[in-house]
């Protein structure tokens, strides 16, 4: 819930007033609702005429677009966005927020109305803001302590005039006054309270639905419906002229969350949590602490005794670290920071171990699907939908991008071949939703051909480490050594008492090793035998961090955060991951093809900070400016501290912009390498070693020449 | 809440109700009255099941039919001679009611025609006073629940009226009431409403003194009553799985037909086209159902004289001892009274300035009254959906029962309605050494 305070002086009393306020703000609904005959058909019905609806209206009108029919059940603009406190922040803490924040900055001046946008003042520690207000003052905050309502489908009428509740609203006036002391003698004109909406993760909703297509969602807007209108509008509407929106928005696809986000009590919870946090500092690597537990691995427990801290994705705990029993970690509170943090040691020791003895990592999240037909259907969808090759011998694994017409990845993953018909495919966690959608979407309707979500039935174990091999073949008395099981291969054996188990010898590390998928009853049996076995070896549990860190100096690319549906293959050095001549055709092909021809325009980029002091300077987390002699060319897209190079780690695109017309150029390696680089941390410039090929010493083992370019799932 | 002012009889202080919806509309009725030709004032709970049409019936009516009963001979000729004479009748009722509540509708012609022939019958008895307290309440009852029967046998004209009367008589409604007349404190109930009374001893101890006894399975009476009217031959099927012929919690209430009349006479009334889906009528026949009636409204009627230890009364439906023993409900009371002892500033004269309101609010949360309620009633409430296992109050919970979708909220909680009415010991007693 969301409180704002209406003040003004009383000598204004008399002329302008509440009333007259909403009259101004209708002077947007230039359709004011007269009963007028619904057309039987359009091409666009949106539904509510608040800022989004609007905005989607007007950004499709302008590509052309016309038939559009907006549905509003009160008047224009007269929901939450009547409420809205006019109030346009610009400094968002995720990229695409921030463009859609400047594009609406930019489109509001441009559109020359009375916006209504100001000036404002906010107080992020007292949680509230302050603007003029028609010669007095407007002010509202977020409080500490949100009451959830759910609105049932009333009509919106019955719901956005709450009663107001002075009590409640007394931490945000005592701020207020704490702040402002003189202002204790204005007259109270009106408190409002008018319900907002939140969603789990503070982001808000945009794209298709995964079910019905055709069915687009602008929605959630966390109180930034304002900042957000102008650009969230544009996406959406060139997603559903083009088919795709001009920038990356995975951060807010629905399709980022399934029916498991759905539950009303997970909601409940969560968005008490979301709300105060909108005016709390951001620190990275923060996990929300309601709403957890949900999906969980038949380890948990088990790691959990044994010191893991979790995070959450899709709902998934999975370990970020295990606290040893002599160690203690700051409070939550506390822990909070932009620097170093608490857990460098603990996850060197992870590290350490992985890379000189065997660790294991619970990696169940995993999306996992089984795509089966009763002829050669499976092969000839995979090859058109995956721009590597998949018609290799059985039991090989090959890793592959799922390609969307421009080249970019929706998704990016490692594909078992079972047998000829069936295959086993390993996407991100956060991957269920919209790869199962994608998937469907291309599928033939065919009823040999199966898809099959088997993401619940397997528990993945990752043996990370040089001793792993020692460990596998104690348990499965069969020769693991790369001659009889060579790298990027799928075998199901019985582990200790467990049949069926499918084991792979690869990680997600680059790391030697393996992932067992283990069918989940014989999750605890296997896990046991492996620390049993293990011990001698010296084997420990590891968790998340340690893998980001291995998988980063190692310069593998993530899914999700370094890779998206912008970022093409050959932009990351991914050149023999993409079978071009693979004798058919694939998503994506042509502009792999193009891009071949003429270059690419950006480059994925190792960087090794220099002069970065670990204890004392400010870590880089992503999201950095990357300097190139001193030019701006791009930004972080993750980072890590390595441990093997004790320096900082960061990977990110470098682009070449015209020093004339700011245009985009060709980025060649030699672009690339004959450059001076900067990370700048917070306005501090660090310099960094710029490299487009992983640092070969930290390959230590004799490897098959491709194991270079090892997988790299996902982690983030 | 609603404070009563003077023209009420001074044992009592003041009342507090509220009431909480779990159904879909709400099938919990109350009512607040006082007899204007009689004195006395009557305190009324009454839940529904299977509709809202029978509670509602009988919260406009229940009230009339005592008020008569109560009148003296004198008073019913007056009340006879003005219906003769087409002129105004003398007012019988005041009715206290709280603008949220499900609106009165005034007695249509018909239940004034059923109540005329009621006082009719009670005039040809010649009582010169009227009938006690305690056969007036247990008549009213009765004669109430046989009107609601006759009406929709009898041929109605009105389709609208018609309607109304089956819905009334297919569904039903238990009901508990109080009498209250300086010390003499009636109780009449037949269901599982339940009435107690708050008693602080001498020492300072506060006691539970029951004013009812639930009609449900679990009493024994009732049993042995249900085995004593019924063949020996239905004792195993008279109550199955803790309910009246293995269908209705209550064993005593308005209305429901379908377990007062023949079979027979059911059909015949529902074979006269009404149309049962659209009225949403539950037409069933229970199992083992050989020999009815099986439901009475006759009510148990308590007789209680008011000591000055006796300090509140609180009438609930049965939603709220779902949640609270009769001591977790004393002890709740207790608690509301000494907290809202202290002064709590009040908001309703708004602070002319921010600083002021400021104050305003710091006091009010400085004296930790913070979500304390002004109703007693709705501090029950609260604690009856927001305690947990312990009896400990946790807001969480207390959020998401209040916050329940209407489809789902009736698998949580039941409807819940409460009446507090409190005692002015002075008055009471000054009574006792007045006499």
């Amino acid at each position: 819930m969301f409180y704002r305070l209406l003040s003004v002086a009383r000598r204004q009393r008399t002329s302008p007033g509440w009333q007259n306020w909403s009259s101004m703000r209708s002077n947007m609904s230039t359709a004011e609702a007269q009963s007028i005959a619904l057309p039987a058909q359009a091409q666009v019905v949106i539904c509510g005429g608040g800022i989004m609806g609007t905005s989607v209206a007007y950004h499709l009108s302008k590509m052309g677009w016309t038939d559009i029919v907006l549905l509003e059940q009160g008047r224009l603009a007269a929901g939450s966005t009547r409420f809205c406190a006019g109030i346009l922040s610009t400094a968002r803490h995720l990229t695409i927020e921030q463009k859609m924040a400047d594009y609406s900055n930019k489109l509001y001046h441009q559109l020359e109305q009375e916006t209504g946008i100001q000036t404002a003042i906010v107080d992020a520690d007292g949680r509230i803001y302050i603007r003029n207000w028609q010669g007095g003052i407007l002010s509202g905050g977020f409080e500490k302590n949100p009451k959830p309502i759910f609105t049932e489908g009333k009509n919106q009428l019955e719901i956005q005039n709450l009663q107001e509740d002075w009590d409640h609203f007394e931490p945000l006036l005592s701020s207020l006054l704490r702040r402002m002391p003189e202002l204790e003698t204005l007259e109270i004109m009106k408190l409002v309270n008018c319900p907002e909406t939140f969603t789990p993760d503070m982001r808000c909703i945009m794209g298709e639905s995964p079910v019905v297509q055709g069915y687009f969602v602008l929605a959630g807007m966390n109180s930034a419906g304002l900042s957000f209108g102008g650009g969230a509008g544009k996406y959406l509407a060139e997603w559903m002229v083009h088919g795709y929106p001009s920038e990356n928005i995975w951060d807010l696809d629905l399709k980022r969350f399934g029916a498991l986000q759905s539950s009303r009590t997970f909601l409940r919870h969560r968005v008490m949590e979301v709300m105060p946090l909108i005016y709390d500092l951001k620190v990275p690597r923060w996990d929300f602490q309601t709403g957890r537990q949900l999906r969980t691995s038949p380890l948990y427990d088990r790691l959990d005794a044994q010191g893991a801290r979790w995070m959450e994705k899709h709902g998934f705990e999975r370990p970020k670290y295990f606290v040893p029993p002599d160690k203690d970690l700051l409070a939550l509170e506390q822990s909070k920071t932009f620097y170093k943090p608490d857990w460098f040691d603990i996850v060197e020791a992870e590290v350490k171990c992985c890379k000189e003895a065997v660790c294991v990592i619970d990696m169940s999240s995993f999306t996992k699907f089984e795509i089966t037909s009763t002829g050669d259907q499976a092969l000839e969808i995979l090859q058109y939908l995956f721009s590597n090759d998949l018609d290799v011998p059985v039991g090989h694994i090959v890793h592959t991008g799922m390609l969307n017409e421009g080249g970019g990845y929706e998704n990016d993953c490692s594909i078992a071949r079972l047998n000829k018909r069936s295959f086993f495919m390993i996407s991100p966690t956060d991957q269920q939703v919209h790869c199962w959608a994608w998937l469907k979407k291309h599928m033939p309707k065919d009823n040999n051909l199966l898809l099959e979500d088997v993401t619940w039935k397997y528990t993945a174990l990752n043996l990370i480490g040089p001793r792993a091999v020692d460990v596998l073949s104690e348990l499965s008395y069969a020769p693991m050594t790369p001659d009889h099981f060579p790298t990027l291969f799928c075998k199901e054996m019985s582990v200790g008492y467990a049949n069926g188990i499918r084991v792979m010898s690869m990680t997600h590390t680059g790391e030697p090793g393996f992932m067992l998928y283990i069918p989940i009853e014989y999750a605890l049996h296997v896990y046991n035998e492996v620390m049993n076995v293990g011990q001698k070896y010296g084997i420990r549990n590891a968790g998340y961090y340690a893998l980001r860190s291995l998988r980063i100096e190692k310069f593998f690319a993530f899914w999700g955060q370094d890779l998206n549906t912008l970022t093409t293959p050959l932009e990351c050095g991914r050149e023999s991951w993409v079978k071009l001549e693979k004798g058919m055709d694939f998503i994506g092909r042509e502009a792999l093809l193009q891009q071949k021809q003429n270059g690419v325009y950006k480059r994925f980029t190792m960087f090794i900070l220099d002069d970065h002091d670990t204890d004392l300077d400010l870590w880089p987390w992503w999201g950095e400016p990357i300097f190139r002699n001193g030019q701006y060319v791009g930004k972080t897209t993750s980072s890590a501290y390595s441990y093997t190079l004790e320096r900082h780690v960061c990977l990110g695109f470098v682009h070449n912009f015209s020093e004339d017309s700011g245009e985009e150029q060709v980025v060649t390696a030699d672009f690339i390498n004959r450059g001076e680089y900067e990370i700048d941390i917070a306005g501090h410039r660090f310099q960094a070693k710029a490299k487009l090929y992983p640092v070969t010493s930290l390959f230590a083992h004799k490897r098959r020449k491709d194991d270079v370019e090892l997988s790299d799932l996902h982690g983030k | 809440m609603i404070d009563l002012n003077s023209a009420v009889p001074n044992s009592v202080l003041r009342f507090e109700s509220n009431q909480l919806a779990a159904n879909s509309p709400v099938e919990d009725r109350r009512g607040v009255a006082s007899c204007l030709q009689t004195s006395g004032l009557m305190f009324g709970i009454f839940d529904g099941h299977g509709g809202h049409a029978c509670a509602q019936a009988v919260s406009e009516r229940l009230f009339y039919y005592v008020a008569v009963s109560l009148m003296s001979h004198q008073t019913l000729e007056q009340m006879e001679g003005a219906m003769e004479n087409m002129k105004p009748l003398l007012p019988i009722l005041q009715w206290l009611k709280h603008p949220g509540d499900s609106i009165y509708k005034d007695v249509t012609s018909v239940h004034l025609d059923h109540l005329r022939v009621y006082w009719q019958e009670l005039l040809d008895l010649h009582m010169e006073m009227g009938l006690s307290i305690e056969e007036a309440l247990m008549y009213s009852f009765q004669r109430l629940d046989s009107d609601i029967s006759l009406e929709i046998q009898a041929p109605l004209e009105d389709e609208v009226a018609k309607n109304l009367s089956l819905q009334v008589a297919f569904s039903g409604a238990t009901a508990c009431m109080a009498h209250v007349n300086g010390v003499h404190l009636h109780v009449a109930n037949a269901g599982d409403c339940r009435a107690i009374l708050g008693v602080q001893e001498d020492n300072g101890m506060w006691s539970c003194l029951p004013l009812t006894c639930d009609h449900n399975a679990w009493n024994p009476s009732e049993l042995s009553r249900l085995k004593r009217e019924h063949p020996e031959s239905e004792d195993k099927t008279i109550i199955i799985d803790d309910r009246l012929l293995g269908v209705l919690m209550p064993c005593r209430a308005f209305g429901d037909v379908q377990l007062k009349w023949s079979k027979e006479l059911q059909r015949n009334v529902l074979e006269r086209g009404f149309d049962t889906e659209a009225l949403n009528i539950y037409q069933f026949t229970p199992p083992h159902y050989y020999t009815p009636p099986y439901l009475t409204a006759k009510p148990e009627v308590t007789y209680h004289r008011l000591r000055p230890q006796d300090k509140f009364l609180v009438l609930a439906s049965d939603g709220l001892w779902d949640m609270l023993g009769n001591e977790d409900v004393v002890r709740l009371v207790v608690g509301h009274l000494s907290k809202a002892g202290c002064h709590k500033p009040d908001l309703a004269q708004r602070p002319a300035n921010l600083g002021l309101m400021q104050s305003l609010l710091l006091q009010r949360k400085a004296s930790g009254l913070h979500a304390a309620d002004q109703n007693a009633a709705t501090h029950l409430i609260r604690h009856a959906i927001g305690s947990n296992e312990y009896g400990e109050m946790e807001p969480e919970r207390l959020t998401a029962m209040l916050t329940l979708p209407e489809d789902l909220a009736r698998m949580y909680r039941d409807d819940i309605t409460v009446t507090v009415v409190y005692f002015n010991s002075d008055s009471i007693d000054a009574y006792y050494k007045g006499s």
